[in-house]
């Protein structure tokens, strides 16, 4: 992947972030406090400002930007579980100005374990987990028997983020409702999806 | 949505200034964020304390920076943790060399936020402790899930460890202060209307006229359980009688009690209630030393209220009923 891909990668999901926030703030609406939506819409904007700000240099630089940038004006668990894991996966990418799919994917691992010790939660916690671990699984797989299938990336995070309907919420503001949480779609898993649909949409 | 505003996205800016407009002799703002700190700064080699969390909980958290409470609040976006840098903002606006004390009330967002600021201390060597704060009872706990969550009762900590830090306890009492009143409190809300988030545009829930939410937190989330609408007396006695029997309470013990209003409902209601706790109180035999009646932890404009109780000894007692000077919250000696 190329520098371009990569800040094309992240103003798809700002793009898609901002078609999808009214239904973002509507999944948090049933389990959570209504602003999912609107504090990934804040945070994308800038972050597209600020790769837009910032001259090329390498995907690690632009990563670590955009790190910082969630971090700072997403707020709540996602700002920080984003932004910490993604200065995690700017520290596992080598710098240069391309990096092969091999080490992008070894990078996501590295955001993938970072969001783990952060956040704790694991798959059918009803989180962003169960879109980024069997994601990250698959990609992983793909890659050892060839090339990663970005067209199923799309259509497969959306999949695992339904199968949150089912489950009760053990983590996040959702886990307060326990059994009441059964029956929606966990919004951290929703935006989750729309970065693979948005990496799936720059892939080879 | 039908909300005094200009536009969404300054809301929290604007309300930061009007309170510094409105409380100049305690409150100043940190240039370029979101961080409320005391106007005129502690002595130095006292603990600072820093609470914060998302706006719309108004008073909380600015309205308890003062003298005997707060060094510095640090807002979010509404119902949205702060960031990380703003935090680390606060934290170094509360430090006057004896470390920082952290008041966090248990939701994954905030508990992560200031845990990254916290490392960004560390960095500066700046030593913090945090005081995690979960009232709740309606929220079952769990080692398995988030636990219980922060609700009213992290006025208390405020007001006790604040006492505690201005008698120059040192960082490690003032946490221990702050840890024995989470030990030793519980609380418990419920609703009769959820609230508009500004950059939502509509209530997060809807009740009919005949329902009330039980258990809500202080969010305009929903609760725990949807019941038929109470009166005064029944809500009254269904949530004290839950705080007691969580608190163990026994005939002769002594309890601080704070009845709080989730925005909208007014004192009116506030004081039906509260009269029916003083004789629920005698009924069990519990004494109430200290009644706190008022808004001190809103969710926007909700309309609801809560109970927390406070179990006292002498040191909580005094602690509870030394000089607090904040906008928000008065205490004179007696």
């Amino acid at each position: 992947m190329d520098e371009s891909s990569f800040r094309q990668l992240w103003r798809s999901f700002a793009t898609l972030i901002r078609e999808h926030k009214d239904e973002l703030n509507e999944l948090d609406a049933a389990i959570g406090d209504a602003d999912h939506g609107s504090n990934m819409d804040r945070g994308l904007t800038k972050v597209v400002d600020a790769l837009e700000a910032s001259p090329e240099g390498s995907l690690r630089a632009d990563a670590k930007l955009v790190g910082m940038t969630l971090m700072g004006t997403v707020g709540g668990a996602s700002g920080a579980l984003w932004g910490s894991a993604m200065l995690k996966f700017a520290a596992a990418l080598p710098d240069a100005p391309t990096v092969s799919w091999a080490d992008f994917v070894a990078a996501l691992d590295a955001f993938v374990q970072a969001l783990a010790q952060r956040g704790k939660a694991t798959v059918g916690d009803k989180t962003m987990m169960d879109v980024f671990i069997p994601m990250v699984d698959e990609l992983q797989t793909a890659l050892t028997a060839g090339e990663p299938p970005f067209d199923t990336v799309r259509s497969h995070a959306r999949e695992y983020s339904e199968r949150t309907y089912d489950m009760v919420a053990k983590r996040g503001r959702a886990a307060y409702l326990g059994e009441r949480s059964v029956g929606h779609v966990d919004p951290g898993s929703r935006s989750s999806a729309l970065w693979f649909e948005a990496l799936g949409a720059v892939g080879p | 949505m039908k909300k005094i505003i200009d536009t969404v996205e300054t809301v929290v800016d604007q309300a930061l200034d009007g309170m510094v407009v409105a409380y100049p002799e305690y409150l100043m703002r940190v240039p370029g964020t979101s961080v409320l700190a005391r106007a005129v700064p502690k002595e130095d080699g006292r603990v600072g304390i820093v609470s914060g969390g998302g706006s719309g909980h108004e008073p909380a958290h600015g309205g308890y920076v003062g003298y005997g409470m707060l060094d510095a609040a640090v807002a979010g976006e509404v119902f949205t943790s702060p960031t990380p840098d703003q935090v680390y903002a606060g934290i170094k606006a509360a430090d006057h060399g004896a470390g920082v004390l952290l008041v966090v009330k248990n939701y994954t967002g905030d508990v992560m936020n200031f845990d990254i600021a916290r490392e960004l201390a560390d960095g500066d060597g700046i030593a913090t402790e945090v005081v995690l704060v979960n009232d709740d009872v309606a929220v079952q706990d769990s080692l398995y899930t988030t636990g219980r969550r922060g609700i009213a009762g992290t006025v208390f900590v405020h007001k006790i460890a604040g006492a505690a830090a201005e008698e120059g306890a040192d960082l490690g009492a003032v946490k221990a202060v702050g840890d024995a009143v989470v030990a030793n409190m519980a609380s418990m809300g419920f609703a009769l209307t959820s609230c508009t988030v500004p950059a939502n545009g509509k209530p997060t829930f809807e009740l009919a006229d005949n329902e009330m939410e039980l258990g809500i937190g202080i969010h305009g989330e929903p609760g725990i359980e949807r019941v038929p609408m109470m009166s005064a007396r029944e809500v009254t006695n269904t949530l004290f009688q839950r705080l007691v029997g969580e608190l163990s309470l026994a005939r002769g013990d002594r309890v601080a009690v704070m009845v709080n209003s989730m925005g909208a409902t007014p004192a009116l209601e506030l004081a039906i209630m509260t009269a029916h706790l003083n004789e629920f109180a005698q009924h069990a035999g519990i004494v109430l030393e200290r009644v706190f009646m008022g808004e001190f932890m809103t969710s926007l404009e909700m309309a609801g209220a809560s109970l927390t109780l406070l179990r006292l000894d002498g040191q909580r007692a005094t602690r509870l009923g030394a000089v607090a000077d904040t906008p928000a919250l008065r205490i004179m000696q007696r």
